[in-house]
């Protein structure tokens, strides 16, 4: 156990370049920072897949599970004997295999924004951030426990606040990272409250304890009944409203496409692989409790991913900002995730969904760290979001055209690709349990297909348009991190997870299910299709379809008006008919008494000011006669 | 040398000097005058030590040292005091406490 | 009545009437000689009491120094013709009002207190015992209070000095006198 005690490090080291940074942040000329951050996070990286390779393969006993295991625990906080919060590591199949990802997403980040940043104000107080970012991510999935999670969780959020807000002068980029705080933080009340119902109704926070499929903690589960549910099905619930918040799952998505203000490579690493499946991660943390404990919580989970899956990737196919393209897919594919996780069952071949999730996570987190970096890589080309005002830019842009290209193919869900491998699984995982909602996925396959064809259709074919200068291939520190990705992006489908990432931590047979395959690729090479036809060429076809479907697609277009329903919400109903009554009672009341008291305190001494007249004879005698009386009253009185 | 006078006898000479001090201090406006007010009030004060001392606890000295220190603290005290009245002298050109009524709201 | 009968009525006496007249005195010099008188009394009731020591200091200390002192910033202050303003009549009665009370009450609390003397014998306060008792520290010793009196009175005469001392105008634009 005390092998693992290195891991410790993964976390620290980008902690202590963060302190290092951002202390000295304007004394380090150039990319010097840039460079701490990247060196620093290469070692967690190295870390990382060393720690992968000796748990999973170094240390793994042949024909046995894979447990989970405490590398490192101290005791934080001592409130009682029975209720201590703890700080650790905790090592087990999911964490490990967030390790990877996270890193591996980090690293390139990192080395990519050394060209993407260059001459940004601020180069190091970006790279002391994404430190930041870098260690409460991974202390998040090292937690040992759900309060240790929950201290990070929001460590997460501050550190992504301050991404998305690193052009803090824009007011755009402000207002976003504002959102994305709030709204988020909205969320993390739910978690809260949902950790301390569960923790109160199982007495404890630790996730070995919580998970074991044995343990008293889900054996303790059922009991009291609120409102026709189990009280830990509620629980489970609050905690998914949380990872919800984080992974804008429908209806608290709102914050992702304003966030696609921060600069790109924040969009990769917290918007694509990192941050957003937190919440995803944290259902599968918690997966055995959902599964054992709250069944019904796990179909929340399933119908809201699905929602959310067909929802995001409808809008996804009108939106012009390719960055916001992106942040849909990545709404949509995270939709995948919950769902699959929500079909899933514990155990076996059960959970097929379950590791499927967390494959297509893996496989996701590559992926869309790639189109977000070649996404990045074309706005750096042509300084502009907008695909209206791009085209034809397969010639300038070779490497990043042949990278974006596998990643649209691994999206759509093409073989040999990864994406196809894990988007099948779910197919399959969801075939199994809700025929609804795969038919939804199927659906939602053609979708993705299409929108990502149409985006690299708009990018890269067409015709040229009038660029402030030629546009140009970004240099070798960007494109080599986009290489790696599309590597990743192309293999990382044939990793056998049905053998490491499992919901019980034993591996079980899978294999692909070709009736269900076919089909999905039959429906992706359809998107292509359609995509082709209508955006390959620029004719008016695509203005047609949009004039045919006119108020679905205003509707799409304007994102189903989500956010001026919150904006409905709060500012018309919750600012008029809570806000003002509070604020008036603030004002009037609160602020009333206290300027009443001061009032009265300011009337008493005007009206005895007099008494201090500066007349020595007065106060002599005044001294005298309250002697006197003192003298009377202790002395014949009392 | 005392007979047979009682203590009583002294300490009301002593009650009634001490309130003619205080009775000058609050109507006399001259501030050298309520000096010497004060200076009736300590010498009161010293005569009721001297006879606590003499007819109470005649085995001991404690009263009538007492006494002594007050005198040298009324002596420093006058001294002082007479210092700085002839400060606000040099300064107000009068030494009437009715014009000293700076130190006020 | 026997001598020190008539001697003490006297001296209360004197006192009482002096008193008043200190305090009711509209000449401030006049005011000053009859708080000599008191004073002068008051060491005749300690001559009586049989402390010596003490007189002779009441006469030395106060009666010649502190009515000196006063008589000087009379002086200094007034003429000797001036009269000395008097408080409104409101003010006096008032004064003599609490004043009167305040007796009253002490002198009441006073007669009704029941002194009990100790029946110790009584000690010698002549000028060797005084003068030892003021300068050993053990057992009925003064030291710590005559050093303590000592530095008292130190500071009062530096801080008298520094008070009346005129302070040096420098005015630029008078000439000097010596350079």
């Amino acid at each position: 156990m005390s092998s693992y005690a290195y891991t410790l490090l993964i976390p620290l080291i980008p902690f202590f370049v963060f302190v290092c940074v951002g202390m000295a942040e304007d004394k380090l000329k150039g990319k010097l920072g840039g460079l701490i951050g990247t060196a620093g996070l290469g070692i967690a990286t190295f870390l990382s897949y060393y720690t992968a390779f000796k748990y999973f393969v170094a240390d793994h006993v042949a024909g046995t599970g894979y447990t989970s295991l405490k590398a490192f625990e101290l005791t934080w906080l001592h409130l009682t004997d029975k209720l201590t919060i703890n700080l650790g590591i905790l090592i087990d199949p999911i964490s490990v295999m967030m390790l990877v990802v996270i890193t591996t997403v980090s690293f390139m980040v990192h080395i990519y924004s050394l060209g993407y940043m260059e001459g940004e104000r601020g180069f190091a107080r970006f790279y002391a951030f994404l430190s930041l970012f870098s260690f409460s991510m991974l202390g998040l999935v090292l937690a040992t426990n759900l309060f240790q999670m929950y201290i990070f969780w929001e460590l997460v959020g501050v550190s992504s606040f301050l991404l998305i807000g690193y052009y803090y002068e824009k007011p755009s980029a402000f207002s976003a990272a504002k959102k994305a705080f709030i709204v988020t933080r909205f969320a993390d009340l739910g978690f809260l409250i949902g950790i301390l119902i569960l923790s109160f109704n199982t007495g404890t926070f630790d996730f070995k304890e919580l998970t074991n499929p044995h343990g008293v903690a889900i054996a303790s589960m059922g009991g009291a009944a609120f409102m026709g549910l189990s009280v830990i099905t509620w629980a489970l619930i609050f905690i998914f409203i949380g990872g919800a918040g984080k992974s804008a799952m429908f209806p608290l998505h709102i914050w992702l496409p304003d966030a696609m203000e921060g600069p790109t490579p924040v969009s990769a690493l917290i918007h694509a692989a990192t941050m957003v499946v937190a919440g995803v991660y944290l259902v599968a943390r918690l997966f055995p409790v959902y599964a054992l404990g709250g069944p019904d919580a796990l179909h929340v989970v399933a119908w809201v991913g699905g929602f959310t899956s067909l929802f995001a990737a409808v809008i996804a196919t009108t939106q012009t900002d390719i960055k916001r393209v992106l942040a849909f897919s990545t709404m949509s594919q995270i939709g995948y995730m919950m769902l699959s996780l929500g079909v899933s069952g514990y155990g076996g071949e059960e959970g097929l969904g379950f590791m499927a999730s967390n494959f297509h996570l893996f496989t996701h987190a590559m992926f869309k760290a790639l189109l977000f970096l070649g996404a990045g890589a074309v706005i750096h080309a042509v300084h502009s979001n907008d695909m209206n005002e791009m085209g034809g830019l397969r010639k300038y842009l070779p490497i990043t055209h042949m990278t974006f290209l596998i990643a649209c193919l691994t999206i759509a869900g093409i073989p040999p690709f990864s994406g196809f491998f894990s988007k099948d699984e779910i197919l399959a995982a969801a075939f199994n349990s809700n025929k609804i909602l795969f038919g939804i996925e199927y659906f939602v396959a053609g979708l993705t297909a299409f929108y990502m064809f149409r985006l690299y259709y708009n990018i890269f074919w067409g015709k040229d348009r009038h660029y402030h200068h030629t546009p140009h291939e970004a240099p070798l520190v960007m494109t080599i991190p986009l290489m790696i990705l599309a590597f990743g992006s192309v293999f990382s489908g044939f990793l056998p997870f049905h053998n490491l990432v499992t919901s019980d931590g034993l591996g079980f047979e899978s294999h692909i299910d070709w009736m269900i395959a076919i089909p999905s690729i039959l429906v992706g090479v359809v998107g292509i299709a359609i995509a082709t036809v209508m955006y390959k060429k620029e004719t008016a076809l695509p203005d047609k379809v949009a004039g045919t479907f006119k108020y679905m697609y205003k509707w799409a277009f304007h994102k189903f008006y989500i956010d001026e329903v919150y904006l409905f919400v709060t500012k018309k109903i919750i600012f008029n008919y809570i806000s003002r009554p509070v604020a008036w009672f603030d004002r009037h009341i609160v602020d009333g008494t206290m300027n009443g008291i001061a009032g009265l305190v300011q009337f008493a001494s005007v009206s005895i000011k007099g008494l201090q007249s500066g007349r020595v004879q007065q106060y002599a005698f005044v001294f005298v006669t309250g002697a006197i009386a003192l003298v009377l009253i202790y002395v014949y009185v009392l | 040398m005392i007979g047979n006078i009682s203590l009583n006898s002294f300490l009301v000479i002593s009650t009634l000097m001490f309130f003619i001090g205080i009775y000058g201090f609050l109507t006399r406006r001259n501030l050298i005058t309520m000096l010497m007010s004060i200076e009736l009030i300590l010498n009161s004060v010293n005569i009721n030590f001297v006879v606590f001392n003499r007819f109470l606890y005649p085995n001991q000295l404690q009263g009538h040292f007492f006494s002594l220190i007050v005198i040298a603290v009324a002596a420093s005290e006058a001294a002082v005091a007479i210092a700085i009245i002839i400060n606000i002298y040099r300064n107000f050109k009068s030494i009437d406490v009715e014009n000293l009524d700076q130190m006020k709201f | 009545m026997t001598l020190s009968d008539i001697m003490f009525y006297l001296f209360a006496g004197s006192i009482l009437t002096f008193s008043v007249l200190t305090v009711t005195s509209r000449r401030i010099l006049r005011s000053a000689v009859y708080l000599l008188f008191v004073l002068v009394s008051t060491a005749g009731l300690y001559f009586m009491l049989n402390y010596n020591f003490l007189a002779a200091v009441q006469l030395t200390v106060y009666a010649g120094g502190i009515i000196v002192l006063i008589i000087f910033s009379i002086l200094l202050t007034s003429h000797v013709s001036e009269k000395a303003v008097v408080a409104p009549l409101k003010q006096q009665i008032f004064s003599a009002l609490a004043v009167a009370a305040g007796a009253v009450l002490t002198l009441m609390t006073i007669f009704k207190f029941a002194f009990t003397p100790t029946a110790s014998p009584a000690i010698e306060s002549n000028v060797q015992n005084v003068g030892r008792a003021l300068v050993s520290y053990g057992r009925d010793g003064y030291a710590l209070p005559f050093e303590v009196i000592s530095i008292l009175l130190l500071a009062a005469m530096v801080g008298a000095i520094v008070l009346a001392k005129k302070e040096k105008h420098l005015d630029p634009t008078e000439p000097t006198s010596n350079n």
